[in-house]
């Protein structure tokens, strides 16, 4: 079953510069999809623009439809592009949540964590006291964090940057959303925390059966937790196909240059193993 | 670290709290107590400090303690009554630009300049020309000139907090503009803007002062520091306690509220505590 369809979306810029230009796919429900491609591609922007958050002063069209029979008192499609801001921010949380590459100004540092992750658990499913501090207390224990108590009560500034993006995806998961949009998610974490992370999202999508648009400039983060990938080069979609398909054949030159790179630096990270098994310095 | 409920300690915030909660306790007990009626004339003119004139009497033989204390009530009321005006009407010019297009930013943003670059004695004349001179009409002119201030800081504070990545990550969530205000604009903007507000209350202070010297603050017999200056001004070689007094009351409070402000911000941001 089709979960979004992304149909000629354009995102032009003020002075007429498209920053995303006729990309257009689907997403099943519970299918994940990877969106690859250097800063400036029109990765993100193409996120915001499923969530109908554009910058003011962008002009969007196209058309990106939801079909989610029995969200909506009995609507089955929603246009995001063109929707009114009040409807969209009723519909925001259930659609779709977010979590962000920088967990650090992703979280509001004067607000304890215990109270941002209660925020969406408050709106969604109407916890009040008791129920909601056990609900909070649950969604950070979901996320793999120990001590979620102690947790709770501090401020973003006062954890860990793994501790923090785990927050922010209890928090995204916090929402319920049929697409969770994870933009990054892993970039500014360290590579060992990163590892953990990704396991961690990969586990509770799959639980939830959840869709996943999965943002990253790494080939190698988006082969490992995507089953379908496309290329984004410039605003525009040069690739698509299965994670394996475009890893092993690609067709266009950026993305051979994409996997090119990504080997060269296993190639190097493998001969610096076996010089060192060698005995032979690196 | 971990996040108690710790109440975090600052000399500097109590440093001010004991001046300014001088000033507060003089003004308190006006209420109750006086030496001396205060429009009791039957003292000798210009008495040094003594018995039983503690600091002395002014030119028409009234008890300068007496005038002091009523002078703490005025100049407090100045300061809360400015503050709450500045407060209201510039946050709520201030949010209302920092949310808005760009065409009614620039305007609102123009306004203001106008508003800040008019001298603030210019302003309670004319306020004073359309109502009365009283200590009202002061403290009209002090908020208003201050609303501009506040409103063009409350207007950087917002714009740069909507900025900021958890916004954004706010939205996505389906969080609601009113909500998002309370919640995060808000208490974002506080950790300055109380520290502002808390200098401008200390401004204002000097401001009323300054008003009522010239004859534009509360008429007598309410007493203002300010209009105690100015009376005891012709007679400071003769009877310098009529000056030095009140001077130094308007300094004790302008200090120790410009310490409660250096304090209010150690505490209203969490962010800063662990340095202490």
């Amino acid at each position: 079953m089709t979960l979004l369809t992304v149909a000629g979306l354009h995102v032009r810029g003020p002075e007429g510069r498209d920053l995303v230009s006729d990309v257009s796919f689907t997403l099943g429900a519970g299918e994940r999809l990877g969106l690859i491609g250097e800063s400036g591609s029109g990765k993100s922007m193409t996120a915001l623009a499923i969530t109908g958050l554009t910058p003011p002063g962008l002009t969007v069209s196209g058309s990106v439809v939801f079909d989610t029979p029995g969200l909506d008192r009995g609507l089955d499609r929603i246009e995001v592009v063109g929707a009114g801001e009040r409807r969209l921010t009723s519909l925001r949380g259930r659609l779709t949540s977010t979590v962000f590459q920088e967990p650090l100004t992703a979280l509001d540092p004067l607000m304890r964590v215990g109270r941002q992750v209660a925020e969406p658990l408050r709106r969604r499913r109407g916890l009040r006291g008791r129920a909601l501090h056990a609900a909070v207390t649950a969604a950070l224990e979901e996320v793999r964090l120990a001590d979620p108590e102690r947790i709770a009560r501090a401020y973003p500034h006062e954890i860990s940057g793994g501790q923090r993006q785990r927050v922010a995806i209890a928090m995204a998961l916090a929402c319920d959303p049929a697409l969770l949009i994870a933009d990054e998610p892993t970039t500014a974490l360290d590579v060992t925390v990163q590892a953990d992370v990704l396991t961690l999202l990969d586990g509770l999508v799959e639980e939830r059966g959840m869709a996943l648009l999965f943002i990253s400039h790494d080939l190698a983060v988006v082969s490992r937790i995507a089953e379908r990938v496309i290329v984004l080069k410039d605003g525009v979609a040069v690739e698509s196909g299965s994670v394996g398909e475009v890893v092993n054949a690609p067709r266009h030159p950026y993305t051979r240059e994409l996997v090119g790179s990504a080997r060269r630096l296993d190639g190097a990270l493998d001969s610096a193993i076996d010089g060192a098994i060698d005995g032979r310095t690196p | 670290m971990t996040a108690g409920r710790r109440v975090p300690r600052s000399a500097t915030l109590v440093a001010g709290c004991v001046l300014a909660g001088l000033v507060l306790a003089v003004a308190v007990v006006s209420f109750f107590w006086l030496p001396f009626p205060p429009d009791d004339t039957s003292g000798d003119r210009l008495m040094p400090p003594g018995l039983p004139h503690l600091i002395g009497t002014d030119k028409l033989g009234r008890d300068l303690l007496t005038q002091l204390m009523i002078g703490a009530r005025v100049a407090l009321e100045a300061g809360a009554g400015s503050v709450l005006i500045g407060a209201v009407v510039g946050l709520a010019a201030g949010l209302a630009a920092g949310f808005a297009t760009r065409w009614l930013d620039d305007t609102v943003s123009a306004l203001l300049d106008i508003l800040i670059a008019f001298p603030t004695v210019l302003l309670a004349m004319l306020v004073t020309a359309a109502r009365d001179a009283s200590l009202g009409s002061a403290v009209i002119a002090i908020g208003l000139a201050m609303s501009a201030i506040v409103a063009r800081l409350t207007r950087v504070l917002v714009k740069r907090v909507l900025a900021q990545d958890f916004i954004t990550a706010s939205r996505t969530s389906g969080t609601s503009w009113p909500r998002i205000v309370v919640e995060h604009v808000l208490p974002n903007i506080w950790p300055t803007l109380s520290v502002n507000l808390a200098l401008q209350f200390g401004l204002a202070v000097l401001a009323e002062a300054s008003l009522s010297y010239l004859g534009l603050g509360a008429p007598p017999p309410n007493a203002s520091w300010g209009r105690m200056l100015q009376e005891a001004q012709a007679s400071v070689f003769i009877a310098p306690a009529g000056v030095i007094a009140p001077g130094v009351l308007i300094v004790v409070l302008v200090v120790g509220v410009n310490l409660i402000a250096d304090g209010v911000r150690d505490v209203a941001d969490p962010t800063r505590r662990r340095t202490r």
